[in-house]
């Protein structure tokens, strides 16, 4: 918790226009401290835009942003105490040596952290590469000297943006356990993904963004708790039983699939849909209800949003 | 160390790690000692250049005849080089967004990057002007010096009119250099902005030839490189120095206000 008990993150109604794209249209977000929130959407749907936002870097048409307390359109470079991270990947001055490029960002902060340098570099592995120019860097790398430099600030809130991009599977493993670690310790992060295995690993709470707007936001068990349950029936007959599903007016989004069907139904609707099969000769061999998953939820919210 | 200073120190920094900041220096170091090396090989001399017929009279002379080479195209050209990188080098990197999510104001990044290319601009023109003095008097001697007047001036009150002519002649270089700052910040593109400055010092210069502009022409950036000219003579000719002052002080202001606006309010997007 913040020393004044602020909010690590808030958002209300932000909204950028770029000529006749509305790149982000009236986005909400409340992040709780130590959360690790997952803000998820497909690429171009307007998280890097809020990010810039969020960070100070774009000044948005409406709307404002809060980082504990702080408005970071306006209260710079205040606005960031205790706030470290990237939007997009993290970029370093090409000629310099990864150390140097730690060096000089410690400057930035006031701070002599050369103490600190070699802890970090050790703990994104990169101290055997420390004295390499970062032009010579793969992107991997400058993603975990990205995380150094913002560990460096010692944040409260650490904004990160896509932070597996360009990781290879260990790299990728290595980065969500310290992502898990640093929130152990009591960091609240905020990270974008695209990736929904990512956020579904990650995050307790998180927020959807499609095409600008916010189409959910909350807790990923409640997201889940939400969801109307599909289920997959086998029968005897396909076709009939098929034609006994499609007069059902409660029951979507049906589908073949196979020798299956499937559909969305409430629970009352299948129990229904149990006893007509049956009376109308037909066998069951499977009705089963499936576990939504976050990628059909996310389909379900993006897709029914888009336009 | 205060903030701008500190961040001052890495602007330097990033500079030195830089090929095109060690092109400038080096060119600006190279042309007097080539000139010398060559006048000593050969008999001829520059005599169409002011002071050029007594350029082996003494070492002092030397880098009067390399500004008056250098002043109009050569020193522009490499202060365009860095002033027009300033900024935009940021955004090619994508480094922008990096230091500007630390914990500094943008007012004073922008300082530091000012002060930074005020350093260059001025390491350029006084290692020029010793670098030629030195290799001059190797080559020929520290001797009296012959005035734009003809008269002669002692070495050491020669030595006093070269700093004084260097620091004068810096004013309007850095006209350029503020434009150059300006133009990186503005359109966050390097080579167009080392272009643009060169085109802006190519304009003042074209002004001032073309004919009906005799009456603005004492006010163009392109006249107050000459400004240093009347240090040479006798008695000095102060005038265009006192409006190569405030004329300067007008042509290095208003591109650096403008460019420090433009910075502090833009977006950071893609950079």
């Amino acid at each position: 918790m913040s020393a004044n008990g602020a909010l690590p993150l808030e958002a209300r109604g932000l909204r950028k226009r770029y000529g006749h794209v509305v790149a982000v249209d009236g986005v909400d977000l409340t992040v709780h401290s130590s959360d690790i929130y997952g803000f998820l959407g497909p690429n171009g749907a307007g998280k890097t835009t809020a990010m810039r936002i969020l960070l100070g870097l774009l000044r948005p048409d409406a709307g404002t942003a809060r980082l504990f307390g702080r408005d970071p359109q306006h209260e710079l470079p205040e606005a960031l105490d205790g706030v470290a991270g990237f939007v997009e990947t993290p970029h370093f001055y090409p000629y310099l040596s990864g150390r140097t490029n730690l060096e000089l960002f410690a400057a930035f902060d006031g701070g002599d952290e050369s103490g600190r340098i070699d802890e970090l570099l050790e703990l994104v592995e990169l101290r055997d590469r420390a004295a390499d120019r970062v032009g010579g860097y793969s992107q991997g790398m400058r993603q975990r000297l990205g995380l150094a430099v913002s560990l460096l600030r010692d944040p409260r809130l650490l904004i990160l943006d896509e932070p597996t991009n360009g990781l290879d599977p260990a790299g990728i493993r290595d980065m969500r356990a310290l992502i898990k670690r640093l929130a152990g310790e009591g960091m609240t992060v905020f990270l974008s993904s695209h990736l929904l295995a990512e956020v579904e690993e990650l995050c307790s709470r998180v927020a959807i963004i499609n095409h600008g707007r916010i189409v959910y936001e909350g807790a990923l068990s409640e997201l889940h708790a939400s969801a109307t349950p599909r289920y997959r029936l086998r029968t005897t007959d396909l076709e009939r039983a098929r034609q006994i599903c499609a007069g059902e007016a409660s029951l979507r989004e049906l589908a073949v699939d196979g020798d299956e069907l499937t559909f969305s139904a409430d629970e009352q609707t299948v129990v229904g849909l149990s006893r007509t099969l049956a009376a109308a000769g037909l066998g069951i061999a499977a009705l089963v209800p499936e576990t939504a998953t976050l990628e059909s939820l996310f389909f379900q919210l993006t897709e029914s949003h888009a336009g | 160390m205060t903030a701008v200073a500190r961040v001052y120190r890495w602007e330097i920094a990033k500079l030195l790690a830089q090929k095109r900041t060690y092109l400038g220096i080096g060119t600006a170091i190279a042309v007097p000692i080539i000139f010398v090396v060559v006048l000593v090989l050969q008999s001829g001399g520059p005599n169409d250049v002011p002071l050029g017929r007594y350029i082996r009279d003494t070492g002092l002379a030397v880098p009067f005849v390399v500004l008056f080479f250098m002043s109009i195209w050569g020193l522009p050209l490499i202060t365009a080089l860095v002033a027009g990188d300033i900024v935009a080098s940021e955004t090619h990197n994508g480094t922008l967004k990096t230091i500007l999510t630390r914990s500094r104001e943008r007012g004073e990044v922008f300082a530091a990057k000012t002060l930074a290319t005020a350093t260059y601009t001025l390491t350029l023109v006084f290692a020029m002007g010793l670098v030629g003095l030195l290799a001059g008097s190797i080559a020929w001697g520290f001797h009296p010096l012959t005035s734009l007047s003809g008269t002669k001036v002692s070495a050491g009150h020669g030595l006093l009119l070269l700093l004084a002519s260097l620091a004068i002649y810096a004013l309007p270089l850095a006209g350029i250099a503020a434009f150059g700052v300006l133009l990186s910040t503005v359109t966050r593109n390097s080579a167009a902005s080392v272009v643009g400055a060169l085109m802006w010092a190519l304009l003042m210069q074209l002004l001032g030839v073309l004919p009906g502009t005799e009456s603005i022409r004492p006010y163009l950036l392109g006249t107050q490189f000459e400004a240093w000219h009347g240090f040479l003579r006798t008695p000095a000719d102060y005038a265009p120095v006192t409006r190569a002052l405030w004329l300067c002080a007008l042509y290095i202001g208003i591109p650096l206000f403008g460019a420090y606006l433009v910075f502090l309010r833009r977006d950071v997007a893609g950079e």
